[in-house]
């Protein structure tokens, strides 16, 4: 796991900040060599040695799953990348304005050759505070982007009033209850804040705010929701997993993402999963400490999801 | 089980290549071994040419006359056996994705949707795919060139003013190679697949059952077999007959704990060098399945990338992705 490279993705409407974020991550004095995959060459110049253009090719893959799409350009480039070994520690993936980050987010679970060489790291997403409002109404990119993140750079906060920044965020968190947001004007962030993270090991999906739990006081998005499930004590994998797999088989094409930290009965590991769409992964990670309180959390994020019947569901995996 | 009776490892003379291996071949009875750094190595003494500058090699095909090379350098240089090195093109940083060479001295690169083919004279003729050209292979009569890309295979006569023949089949294609006779075209899929047209009649042919991608082809020297990686032993699929291996199962040669990942035919045998993810390589005889251990496993020496037989098959080069590499010579 260690050794395969860290890559990040860098998604968020046009004219966000997301080139501007790049530049900043590449200038900072951190002593890491990236490789950055971005669309299109030239626009603003970005500032790196080894910096790759891509094509956005969206394939669909015949597995039978509907909503099963990946990038065949970025599992070109990887494999191409790969054989200069050394030559970089990290990957970063810019995409377009209006890229839907699914495809890039499966390639590295789908591809076989790509997932034993490299891990996603994190999807970080720039929202412009300014405009966030009016995008949500015209553009589905921009809800799509912020349900997939794990880190979102709400950026622009010096050109609205405090106001308008609480309803800002307030909007992120109806769509996307788990993700970090970092509030900054000119993509100022600190890099510790989006790079490493390990965020697709979902560890934080314990700092999940309690009042999104409670689910009272959040006005949701109508297309795009969080449904966060806290469970306390153990649940029965025996009929936990069978529950999770044809749900997410039944309701994959309306589930962007879903992520879980899970107290299975009798194991003294937590059992982490992450899913998009259809495609789910998950694996034993490190022992419960004596310190926690053994309990499941999880957040499916989507369109049209039904909360009491997957809560219902869910309850009944209790043991 | 192979005993040290037949065991070929001692005739094995390691060549100290340092990085991935690309392509390990014979040009005129001596190895020619492109690297992913950018160089390649010349003769047994690994004399070392950096064709590519700085740059890394990432695709590379040889025949009798000459090592092709496309580089992220967007390069496309011929090195020939006495080191000495041409540029046959250059797309100006563009990472070159594919390379093919064909009868007469015919050569082709693509990068991303640029297909560029160049005659013996060097002639140059372009063509734009509807998505990424992966594969590209050249028909072994006539100037007429194979591009795989998403959604089928497109036959391209690059002397002609006339649309590319286009074969349709749902999925992205990835490598794509013609039967030496003609009659077939084969490509490897993304999902674990090959699929394969008769080309008198365009008729479909799946070849299923691989649980990784095939990277790796190999025609028999009489044409009537192509050897496969992608499986725990090298998968033979039989095209002697008009319907290919259609309602045919396929050989399955050196069934070890441990994909495949390169394959390569005797040129005067049907003996197949097989090379596996952990390194290890065997010559399998179809005949009768018998195996010779030419390499063992090794450890941090990474996957056989690379094989190639010299022109009467007494010598074999391979190279790994870590490095590694060698000569086998047989009795």
């Amino acid at each position: 796991m260690s050794d395969k490279i860290p890559v990040t993705v860098l998604t968020g409407y046009l004219g966000a900040g997301k080139t501007t974020l790049l530049n900043r991550i590449l200038t900072e004095p951190h002593g890491k060599k990236f490789a950055v995959i971005v669309n299109e060459f030239g626009e603003i110049g970005i500032d790196n040695d080894l910096v790759v253009g891509a094509d956005e090719e969206v394939f669909e893959m015949n597995n039978g799953c509907i909503c099963c799409t990946v990038r065949g350009d970025l599992i070109r480039i990887i494999e191409g990348l790969m054989k200069r070994k050394g030559k970089f520690d990290a990957i970063i993936v810019e995409t377009t304005g209006l890229a839907d980050p699914a495809p890039v987010a499966q390639t590295f679970f789908v591809d076989d050759d790509v997932a034993a060489r490299a891990r996603l790291d994190a999807v970080i997403t720039v929202v412009d505070a300014r405009w966030l409002k009016d995008q949500l109404k015209d553009a589905s990119e921009v809800k799509n982007q912020i349900a997939f993140a794990d880190v979102i750079v709400l950026n622009k906060i010096d050109l609205v009033s405090a106001e308008e920044l609480a309803e800002a965020e307030k909007n992120i968190r109806a769509i996307n209850a788990y993700a970090t947001i970092h509030k900054t004007s000119r993509s100022a962030v600190s890099l510790d804040a989006v790079l490493g993270k390990n965020a697709f090991d979902l560890d934080r999906i314990l700092d999940i705010a309690p009042e999104f739990l409670e689910d009272v006081h959040v006005h949701h998005d109508e297309s795009v929701q969080s449904v966060a499930i806290n469970i306390p004590g153990d649940i029965d994998p025996e009929k936990f997993m069978p529950w999770l797999n044809e749900f997410t088989q039944a309701e994959g094409p309306n589930i962007l993402r879903c992520k879980g930290i899970l107290a299975f009965k009798n194991e003294p590991k937590r059992f982490v999963f992450q899913g998009v769409h259809m495609i789910l992964d998950g694996d034993l990670q490190r022992d419960w400490k004596p310190e926690e309180v053994r309990q499941s959390k999880m957040v499916f994020i989507g369109h049209k999801l039904n909360r009491p019947s997957i809560e219902k569901a869910v309850e009944a995996c209790r043991v | 089980m192979i005993d040290a009776t037949e065991s070929l490892t001692q005739r094995v003379e390691p060549l100290e290549a340092g990085e991935h291996v690309i392509s390990a071949r014979f040009l005129n009875e001596e190895p020619i071994i492109a690297l992913s750094d950018g160089s390649v190595l010349l003769g047994m003494n690994a004399l070392r040419i950096k064709p590519h500058g700085n740059g890394a090699i990432l695709v590379a095909v040889s025949d009798d006359t000459m090592l092709l090379t496309g580089g992220d350098d967007g390069q496309i240089v011929a090195t020939k056996a006495d080191g000495s090195v041409s540029i046959l093109g250059n797309e100006k940083g563009k990472w070159i994705d594919a390379v093919a060479i064909g009868p007469s001295g015919a050569t082709a690169w693509s990068t991303g949707k640029k297909v560029v083919a160049r005659d013996g004279k060097g002639g140059l003729k372009e063509w734009l795919a509807p998505t990424t050209a992966q594969g590209l292979s050249f028909s072994h009569k006539g100037y007429r060139l194979a591009i795989s890309h998403y959604n089928g295979v497109s036959l391209w006569f690059p002397n002609t003013e006339g649309k590319p023949e286009f074969r349709e089949w749902k999925g992205s294609h990835l490598d794509v190679t013609f039967s030496p006779d003609g009659r077939f075209l084969v490509t490897s899929m993304q999902e674990n697949t090959l699929h394969g047209w008769r080309l008198s009649d365009g008729k479909d042919m799946r070849m299923s059952g691989y649980p990784s991608k095939t990277r790796s082809f190999s025609w028999s020297h009489d044409g009537y077999w192509l050897a496969t990686s992608g499986a725990d032993a090298a998968i033979v699929w039989p095209f002697k007959d008009k319907d290919g291996p259609m309602g045919k199962a396929p050989r399955e040669c050196g069934v070890r704990h441990s994909k495949v990942s390169a394959v390569s035919f005797h040129p005067r045998a049907l003996v197949v060098a097989i090379g596996y993810e952990d390194g290890c390589i065997l010559l399998c005889r179809l005949t009768d399945g018998a195996e010779l251990l030419v390499r063992p496993a090794v450890q941090n020496e990474g996957r056989v990338t690379s094989m190639g037989w010299n022109k009467t098959g007494n010598r074999l080069i391979f190279g790994t992705e870590e490095g590694a590499a060698g000569v086998l010579t047989l009795p």
